[in-house]
This record gives structure tokens, sequence and C-alpha cells, in this order.
């Protein structure tokens, strides 16, 4: 209780102080001001793109991996070395599927573009997709009506598609698409199903696909050559090492490559991605604690500084407060709040400019930028860290002063 | 006894120098007195104000106050002593200068823990006792000098203290408005305060019921004053 009334005296002399020496205060805090509005800001924007980043990523799922020729993340030199590899064929996905124990599914899987028509309506730039029915499976691939590719679809490589729900949009409008003929490159596929709109991830339009046999598709474009992707849906993502392990060994098997030979081939998986992004972001991060730090070491010895005067300034008014019965520690407390009003009312301005800023490039950008709680208190927080631990030393002086000598300064 | 002081030192060491300022002092003060301290300058005066107000520590001697032993108190102890039993005014009234009349009057009980409610019941009575009631939400800078030395007053008695000390009340005012303050004393006085008079003005000392002469700091005389 006690402790309490004279808080809140602190708070009372903090407040008269602050209308007393605007000016000065608001200069005193500039380098909280600075430091918080830096690291809401940079927290936002980096949190804004956490979100659109693992809103994009998470159409790859945790538990599938990517056999293929080339690695997502690769050096530009590298280019060129994985280039001579050899391709990746159906054939080996349908080894990797037989002996793999630890898969649910095993989708090979090439693509092409091509331009796709009914009657006198055409999309152009469909993703064409040639795979087998786990496909359904590995890429989430499910139809919202009709039906997916049946292993026997696939097996007897007949002329079905499974399209895209913008393709169906474009093509067929309100009529059902269902059993219609559509020409794709120049042949002719049944459509059997339509798939769910799935939305767009990292530019590519999931919604402008056609998905048909991969015997079909070599037949009708060729690309005998290319080399095919081998999606694996895992049992559960908990497995994913195991089953990179594995598939490692299979296709080291399948390729007989020795001992000392290195894979020639790569598997991919979500987590390489990950880790890539929060490479990049992990020095956004630091630019952030950096200037943050630094501005609020700065802004702390400021704060220090600006006691200082004001300990000496009030010594007279020390000395009155001493006399009639404050104690040390009472004193103390008393300039640390003042410290701690003085940076927190630095911290306030700078959420409330950090909020500004974040609406500033919210508009003139396309950047999406989210202020958390957790950031706005945590930003607050170091403020008052800050007041605390830098008005600590002039607090203390304060308190060490002799009554006597106080109240004969003037 | 309120007050008892026995060979009462208290030396300053100024560098190696050693500078007796108080070289044994014998005391005894009950309640309800009215006591004038005078000497001139450098006799002791000054530092024997401290010493009873719980400013400072003796360097020898005991300092008893309502029984209690105050001289071996450390700071924490002294201030809580000073905020219950000992009210100051001084020549130059100490107001703090951005706080109201009544905010002022407060202060003492803000560092005992009085709760708000109790706290402006107690200081208003402390104001209308020293003829301010109409004034309370007045800054110092707004009240003139008497007024701020009756604030002054209203201050040291909000707590209901054991001693008023009183250091020149009159020093900075002119001598109709002191002479009104020291009415107030009188009056004080009157209602069973015990008060201890700091002067060097010979007609001001005259006002209490004894009067104590300090000199190379020794009492050097201690009377009663015939009205």
């Amino acid at each position: 209780m006690r402790i309490l009334i004279y808080m809140w005296e602190g708070v009372r002399i903090a407040f008269d102080a602050l209308k007393a020496y605007k000016m000065r205060s608001i200069l005193t805090t500039l380098g909280i001001i600075i430091g918080v509005t830096t690291v809401i800001t940079i927290v936002a924007l980096i949190q804004g793109l956490n979100q659109a980043f693992s809103r994009e990523i998470s159409a790859i799922g945790t538990d599938t991996l990517y056999i293929q020729k080339f690695p997502w993340i690769m050096n530009d030199n590298d280019w060129f070395k994985y280039r001579n590899r050899k391709n990746i064929t159906l054939e080996e996905s349908e080894r990797v599927r037989q002996l793999s124990t630890l898969s649910l599914a095993v989708a090979p899987s090439i693509a092409t573009r091509r331009t796709a028509k009914f009657q006198d309506k055409s999309v152009e730039s469909v993703i064409i997709f040639g795979t087998n029915a786990d496909y359904m499976i590995t890429s989430n691939a499910v139809p919202e009506y009709g039906r997916f590719m049946s292993e026997n679809d696939v097996h007897e490589n007949r002329p079905v598609c499974v399209i895209g729900w913008e393709v169906a949009q474009k093509l067929f409008d309100q009529a059902d698409p269902l059993g219609k003929r559509i020409n794709i490159g120049g042949r002719k596929f049944r459509v059997i199903g339509v798939l769910e709109k799935k939305g767009s991830m990292f530019g590519f339009n999931q919604d402008i696909i056609g998905i048909i046999p991969i015997g079909a598709f070599q037949s009708a474009f060729g690309a005998q050559r290319r080399s095919v992707e081998v999606e694996v849906k895992i049992k559960s993502p908990e497995l994913i090492e195991e089953a990179e392990y594995e598939l490692t060994g299979i296709m080291r098997r399948i390729r007989k490559l020795t001992p000392e030979k290195e894979n020639d081939f790569a598997i991919n998986k979500q987590s390489m991605l990950l880790d890539t992004y929060n490479k990049l972001t992990s020095t956004l991060w630091a630019v952030a604690i950096g200037v943050g730090a630094i501005s609020l070491l700065v802004g702390g010895i400021g704060i220090m500084n600006i006691m200082l005067v004001s300990v000496t300034e009030r010594t007279h008014e020390i000395g009155i407060r001493m006399a009639i019965g404050a104690r040390g520690r009472d004193i103390l407390v008393q300039f640390l709040i003042e410290a701690v009003v003085l940076s927190l009312s630095g911290g306030l301005i700078g959420v409330l400019v950090g909020f500004l800023a974040t609406w500033v490039v919210n508009l003139a950008t396309e950047w999406v930028t989210v202020i958390s709680p957790t950031n706005v208190l945590l930003s607050f927080g170091f403020a008052g860290a800050v007041g605390i631990f830098f008005g600590y030393y002039p607090a203390r002086k304060a308190a060490a002063l002799n009554p006597i000598e106080a109240l004969r300064y003037e | 006894m309120l007050i008892q002081l026995e060979k009462i030192e208290k030396i300053y060491e100024i560098g190696t120098v050693k500078v007796p300022a108080l070289r044994g002092v014998d005391l005894l003060l009950g309640k309800n007195e009215y006591v004038a301290i005078m000497g001139p300058s450098g006799s002791g005066k000054s530092t024997l104000m401290n010493i009873l107000g719980c400013l400072d520590t003796p360097s020898g001697g005991t300092y008893t106050l309502n029984d209690i032993n105050v001289s071996e108190m450390d700071d924490d102890q002294l201030a809580e002593i000073r905020n219950r039993e000992i009210g100051f005014v001084f020549q130059t009234f100490n107001l703090l200068p951005r706080a109201t009349a009544l905010h002022n009057v407060e202060l003492p009980l803000i560092y005992n823990g009085t709760s708000a409610v109790q706290r402006r019941k107690q200081a208003l009575e402390a104001l209308d006792q020293v003829g301010l009631a109409d004034r309370v939400h007045h800054k110092p800078n707004e009240l003139s000098g008497g007024q701020r030395q009756r604030v002054a007053i209203a201050r040291a008695l909000v707590n209901r203290p054991s001693i008023l000390l009183a250091d020149e009340p009159t020093g900075n005012l002119d001598s109709r408005t002191g002479d009104e303050i020291m009415e107030i004393i009188e009056d004080l006085h009157e209602q069973g305060h015990t008060i201890i008079l700091v002067t060097h003005e010979e007609y001001i000392a005259e006002h209490s019921n004894r009067i104590i002469r300090l000199r190379d700091g020794l009492i050097e005389r201690d009377e009663a004053v015939h009205k």
C-alpha cells in the first residue's frame, strides 16, 4: 500500500516534469523513439513476409519429398554440374514405387504449357501435367466434382483429363464440363474431373492446369527425353528423414552407384525452401535487432544524462522531501519512475510512428505487414527496461544525497 | 521527558582538520515546552537543530526522543522518525514550487502511506488551522510570504508530530507578517504542541518560555523567560 502511494507520487512528479520540460523530454526520448519505431516497422515487415511465405509454401506438404534432377536451392555455378546428370525416368519412378516402404503414394510427373480449347473458347499457357493416379495424393489434387484419373486410365493411356478450376470456368462458364472433349495442344481429351480452387503459389496459378495420364502425355507431346519429377508422399511427416534416407538408398541402388560416387539426383523437400527463406530473413532480423539495440542504447544514455541533470536541478526539492520523511529508497523509486515514464513515453511515440510507417508501406507497396501484440508489448517492455537500467544510476545518486546538504543547495 | 540529550558531540572533519561544532551538550525538554535556541553564528546552533530534527546524527553522546534512542539510527530509520515525530518550519519555507498548497501539505502523509482520502482530509484540516482554507489549490508563487509560511506550518502539523522545529521562521518576512506567524506558533503551543524555535533575534526568542544560549558548541545559559 505504502509503496503504491509513493509510486503514484512518482508518476505525478514525472508527468509534472514532462509538462514543465516538453521540448527537453522529447529530445531526450528521441533515441528510444527511433529504436522502437525501427523495431516495430522491420518486425512488421518480416512478419508480413513470413505470413505470405507460409501461405505460399503450405501447398508443399511437410510430408512430401521430390526426387528431381536439380535441387531447388543451388549456386549459379552448380547448374552446369547438375545439367549433366542423367534424367530421371518413368521406369525409375516405378521402381521407387515398388521398393519404397515408407511412402504412401509415388507420382512421376512431367509438365509443359499448352493451349486448351473448347469450341470457340480457349485458355493459353495451361500447365499440363503428365502423371499417374497417385498424383491426387502427392499433390493434393482433389476433384471438386467428377473424379481423378484411375489406375486403368493411366495404365491404358486413355485420353482423359482433370482440369483446374479456372480452366473449367473459362472454357465452360456455367456449363457442365464432365464428359466433354477438349483440345489440348492439338489432341482431344475427355474431361473427367474438375479440381478444387487452390489459388497461386510463388506466382504460379494452380488453377490453370490440366492433368493427363503420363503415357498419353509422352505420346502427345514427346518429351521422352525429359527428366521426370517423382513426387513421394510419406506415411507421416515424422518419417521424412527416414524416408529421405530410404529413397536415396533406392535411387543409388537403381542407378548402381558405387559407394565413392556422389548422388546424381536430388531429393527436395519443403524444409529446404524454409531454410533458405530463414537464412534470408535472419539478415533482416539482425538489422532490426542491431538498429533497435543501438538506438535504445543511445536513447538510454540520453535518459541517463537528462536524469542526472534533473537530479542536480532538484537537489533542493530532494532535500525538502527527505526532511519531511522520504527515505532514500522512496527517492530512488520516484526517480526510477520518472526515468521509466520518460522512456515509456518514447516507446509509446515510437509505437505510434511505427504504426504510421507500416501503414505508409502498406499504402505505397504490395508488401503485407503484420503488427502483432507481442511485437508492440516487447518493444514497450524494452523501452521500459532501458528506463530502469539507465535511470538507476541517477536515481541512486539522488537517493544517496545528504538531506542537510540537499536542503542547503540552491 | 520528551527530549533527552546527554553529552552530545558533533565533530566535522574537513580534510584532516577536526572541527568540533558541539562539545558535550546536555539538555532536557518536556512535553509542551516552548524553547528558543539562540547563539551567534558558529555557536553550533544549526548543528544542534539538525541533530534535534534527526537530519544528522551526533558523533558522540546519546539523544533520546520519546524514549527512543535515535542517536544510532540509520538513514532510513531517521527518515521515519522525522516523518512521524518532527515538523519542520524553515526560514525559506521550502515548499515544492510546482505543487499546490494542498499537495505540499499532503507530502509527509504520502511518505508514511496514508490513503488518499485520509490524506486530503488531514491536509485540509491543517490548512484550515492556519487560516488558509480558501487557498488550498494555489501554488506557492501565487501566495504571499506569510501565506507560504503558513502552508509550511500546516505541512509541519499535518502528521501530528511530537516537536515543531522552527528555524528562523520569520527571517524572510516583514515584521507585521512575522508577528502573525509568531501568533500562530503561540496558538499551537497553547494547543499543546512542543515548540523549538531557532533564532538570533532577541524579540522573537522572547515569545518562548525558555531561552537556551549556545556559545562555542556548549550551552552558555539556559533560562526561563519572565513575561
